[in-house]
């Protein structure tokens, strides 16, 4: 296949920043979309060029380091899989790919396409979390969990803290992200002495960080390579306002 | 040196008791007067640090990802072992104790295993604590299933992604530590030497991998939990940035490396398909319960295949070698992972291999849908067949999948006592980054096991022994030694930056790979191996010559970062071929061409060979240094393996 890349090159945080275009020729359909990048690089090193940097790791799907907004959505054109589970074969021989970073105020670019997402870390460090110490704890066996509520809550657990969502929504919202997190703890009984505790100081982080607000679009649900589903912002607003209204708490 | 492993004595299952008895212990006042460092934060690292920071400690934790959840324990599938014995089935501490040292064809330390069968039913306590969502079963309590190399079902997982689920188990106790101010933690910023003063650990240099900045980091210890360096052999399983650096650094600095060429290589993967091929995947060992392996009969009809002019269902049934079954009749398709592996490679070698690169055997599920169903083949094993068409657009239903053995998992790692302190005082070494608890072959769901148990149950007591022996004393960053280990890292940074020859890092380190994967790899030849130094060396001179590296050290520059890591690949890989060279029997997942029976089947020397190999570093391009740590069994018989 011989494609034609349109990639936003980016020095860092404070340069500008504009698209260049890049011919990809020889590129085989079985190869990844990462490895397609591979090959482009190989060929600008060998030029004297610098590469195009991009995040990435695991390359299978789980560790939500890649990201890459293709063609105008966030881990390409197909539903259910991260960008390292993208194959060339879903693109057509002489195609025109558009490839950008993540957009949205809380992630600036780090360089070309990698962007910083620390703010999902310090939500998180805000109180994602059930406060126990190593050591001293019951035997597993002694908090048995509901099937369907355990299998629910794996639901939330599955995600992978990509981004996508928040790159996804004209908001830059990350509801679906942190309504996750907190949905898993919310629904375990092990969660329950802090669950209302943890959604205020969670979603005060949130707010703090510079996402936007939810308006109910769902292009978030569309674009989580994990199909979280919309539920858990539901989820967390209830408990959010449950919280404000009857066991506000003070919070760091 | 006298390689002393400091293992208690007194009965087995006494052992560790007693010495966590004999541990010192820290005024708990005292605590905050100490600085740990810890080097990586997959499951032994994130463990290790939160469970540190709770007790008191300061801690500084690195990872080289941009947030620790992405440590690439979080790629773990299957499950993680636990002699919980909540099936009633038999299972016991000295159960799992006996199979992970048989299945580690004897290899690995009694009193370690041990340990680590007796902390085994404490994590699954922390982690249903900490929230882990593991499977559950209709009356709310938790599920098990069986895996390789034991016949009690012990394994507690969480779908297809335990690794996930029990690292962000750890990631939110760091992160609870990390919102009170008790470990600081860098992501983003790579360890690229140890810092010693008087002969002791007592800091690290690393890079900002945004600005480029090299910093110091002093600290009363340091640990290193970096996973393991299956990627010497470019193509495996493990993570892109999984890599050898800080083990390397350290072990430069004087920490001796066990085992090194003692690698997993893991049958059920996804053949390569090209050049292009950056890294490869995992198909669950399960499969090989209803999965046929197969190859044809004839080279003449593996061509035909090869060249795409017959397809998989064209061949008869007489036409075929089910070569596993045929060997081993008692089990079949499910020999273990070193032996499923071998015999692959042997059916490739003799031309019978199939796919288009012929670097693959079949797994065939027609039988299993004609005995049981689609329906039944899909609920047992859907997610794996999406996974597959995925990536290969081959529909398994239809046609059987091509698999082939991959690098998975390394045993080997940096040499630790009983106290997971390497050689160097005050420098650990936990999880995959060291050498300590599998012998020469993992069983399946225990490495998660492993570094949970280091990172929780034991460096939280055996680092406090240490900490009381050398005081709370400030430790001096003014100290000359954090400098020189400053410049010399500098002056590699520019000198790989001056690097602007024609070959890219890639290659090198894919020829690397190939290098270590024909030599090194399933089955060792003193021949292969005596031709692979060789090799090595010259792929050594010609990186520092002909490598182009681009950028500058002030940005982010992955070019860089890969030079560095490959270069140390190298030099890694010259020392476990040299290990291989001297471990002149098979076993485990080696395979020793001179050392085989009759059969052709691993032989194993335990006269000569039951022994760690640990090895010291010399100086650059000098040969190192060769002590052996004697293995001792009190408890258990040493036995040959045989799966006829
Ligand atoms: C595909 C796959 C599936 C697996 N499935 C299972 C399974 O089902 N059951 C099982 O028991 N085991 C399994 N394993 C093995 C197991 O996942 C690993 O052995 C284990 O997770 C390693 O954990 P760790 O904490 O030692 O290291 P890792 O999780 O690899 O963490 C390494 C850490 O070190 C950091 N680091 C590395 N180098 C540096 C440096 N120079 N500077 C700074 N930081 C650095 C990284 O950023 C990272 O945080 C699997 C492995 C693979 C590859
Ligand atoms: S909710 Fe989905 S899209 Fe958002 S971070 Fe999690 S996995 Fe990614
Ligand atoms: S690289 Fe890990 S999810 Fe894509």
């Amino acid at each position: 296949m011989n494609l034609t890349l349109k990639v936003w090159r980016q020095r860092n945080a404070s340069d500008k920043g504009g698209f260049v275009t890049y011919k990809a020729d020889g590129i085989s359909p079985d190869m990844s979309f990462l490895e397609m990048l591979d090959v482009v690089n190989e060929g600008l090193v060998k030029k004297g060029e610098d590469p195009i940097h991009f995040d990435h790791d695991c390359r299978e799907g789980i560790c939500g380091m890649c990201s890459l907004y293709i063609n105008g959505r966030p881990h390409g054109p197909k539903r259910a899989i991260t960008t390292c589970q993208l194959h060339m074969r879903s693109f057509s021989d002489g195609e025109t790919i558009t490839i950008e970073p993540w957009r949205a105020t809380a992630f600036p670019v780090i360089k070309d396409l990698a962007v910083d997402r620390s703010a999902f870390d310090r939500i998180q460090q805000a109180g994602g979390y059930i406060s126990v110490n190593t050591g001293g704890v019951p035997d597993a066996n002694e908090i048995p969990v509901p099937k369907p509520i355990a299998d629910e809550a794996f639901n939330s657990a599955t995600c992978i803290q990509c981004g996508a969502c928040v790159a996804a929504c004209k908001n830059a919202s990350a509801m679906l992200f942190v309504s996750a997190k907190i949905s898993q703890l919310a629904l375990l009984p092990q969660g329950q002495p802090e669950r209302y505790r943890r959604v205020q100081s969670m979603v005060a982080q949130m707010d703090a960080e510079g996402f936007g607000g939810c308006t109910n679009t769902g292009a978030c649900e569309i674009e989580c390579p994990k199909e979280i589903s919309m539920t858990n912002i539901n989820r967390m607003r209830r408990d959010y306002f449950t919280a404000k209204f009857f066991k506000e708490e003070e919070i760091r | 040196m006298i390689l002393d492993s400091k293992i208690p004595d007194g009965p087995l299952a006494e052992k560790w008791s007693k010495h966590k008895f004999n541990l010192k212990l820290v005024n708990p006042a005292n605590k905050r007067k100490y600085t740990v460092i810890v080097v990586g934060t997959g499951l032994a690292g994130a463990a290790a640090a939160a469970s540190l920071a709770e007790l008191g400690y300061n801690v500084k934790a690195f990872c080289f990802q941009d947030s620790p959840r992405r440590a690439h324990s979080i790629a773990a599938q299957g499950g993680i072992n636990a002699a919980k014995n909540y099936r009633n089935d038999g299972d016991s501490v000295y159960r799992l104790f006996y199979d992970t040292i048989k299945g580690g064809d004897y290899r690995a330390r009694e009193a370690n295993v041990h340990r680590l069968a007796e902390v085994s039913v404490n994590i699954i306590d922390q982690c249903v604590a900490q929230g882990v969502p593991f499977a559950r079963e209709y009356g709310g309590l938790l599920d098990n299933r069986s895996f390789g190399g034991a016949q009690v079902s012990r394994t507690f997982y969480a779908r297809g992604q335990t690794g996930q689920q029990l690292l962000l188990g750890a990631y939110s106790a760091l992160n609870r530590q990390i919102y009170e101010g008790k470990v600081k933690m860098y992501n983003r910023h790579e360890m690229l030497d140890l810092v010693k003063i008087d002969g002791e650990a007592r800091g690290i240099v690393t890079r900002n991998l945004i600005t480029g900045e090299i910093e110091t980091h002093a600290g009363h210890a340091v640990l290193l939990c970096t996973g393991g360096y299956g990627n010497v052999f470019y193509l495996s399983t493990n993570a892109m940035g999984s890599n050898t650096t800080a083990i390397w650094r350290a072990h430069k600095k004087g920490a001796l490396f066990g085992n090194p060429c003692f690698t997993q290589i893991h049958p059920t993967c996804i053949p390569v398909t090209g050049d292009h091929q950056s890294k490869l995947t995992l198909m669950s060992e399960s499969l090989r319960n209803d999965g046929r392996v197969w190859v044809p009969k004839s080279r003449e009809v593996a061509a035909r295949i090869r060249k795409g002019e017959l397809k998989a269902s064209d061949v008869k049934e007489e036409d075929r070698d089910y070569f596993l079954e045929r060997k081993y009749p008692s089990f079949g398709n499910l020999v273990p992972r070193d032996v499923a592996s071998r015999n692959a490679k042997e059916a490739v070698d003799d031309e019978r291999g199939v796919g288009g690169s012929g670097k693959a055997v079949y797994l065939d599920f027609a039988d299993a849908i004609k005995r049981l169903g689609k329906a039944a083949v899909e609920a047992k094993y859907g997610n794996l067949f999406d996974m597959y068409y995925q990536i290969t657009d081959e529909d398994p239903y239809t046609q059987p999948m091509r698999i082939y053995p991959a690098v998975h998992y390394t045993m080997g790692g940096l040499w630790v006592d009983y106290n997971l302190m390497t050689t160097i005082p005050g420098c650990y070494a936990l999880g995959e980054a060291n050498f300590s608890d599998h012998g020469a072959n993992r069983l399946g769901a225990s490495a998660l096991m492993q570094g949970l148990a280091d990172g929780y149950f034991v460096i939280p007591y055996t680092l406090g022994d240490y900490l009381a022996t050398i005081g709370p004393k400030p430790i001096d960053d003014k100290h000359p030694a954090f400098a020189e280990a400053k410049k010399a890292v500098e002056d590699n940074v520019k000198k790989l930056l001056s690097l602007k020859g024609t070959k890219t890092v890639d290659e090198y380190h894919r020829e690397l790979g190939n290098i270590m994967w024909e030599y090194c790899g399933m089955a060792r030849s003193a021949e292969g191996l005596t031709k692979a130094k060789g090799l090595i060396a010259e792929l050594k001179e010609d990186f520092w010559k002909n490598a182009r590296v681009m950028g500058i050290n002030e940005e982010l520059n992955m070019s860089l970062e890969k030079a560095g890591r490959v270069a140390d690949f190298i030099e890694l890989g010259a020392l476990m071929v040299e290990d291989a060279l001297q471990r002149a029997e098979s076993c485990g997942g080696h395979f020793r061409v001179e050392s085989q029976t009759e059969e052709g089947e691993a032989l194993r020397n335990d006269d000569e060979f039951a022994y760690v190999a640990a090895w010291e570093y010399t100086g650059d391009n000098q040969p190192e240094n060769l002590h052996k740590e004697n293995l001792v069994y009190e408890n258990v018989k040493l036995t040959q393996r045989s799966y006829k």
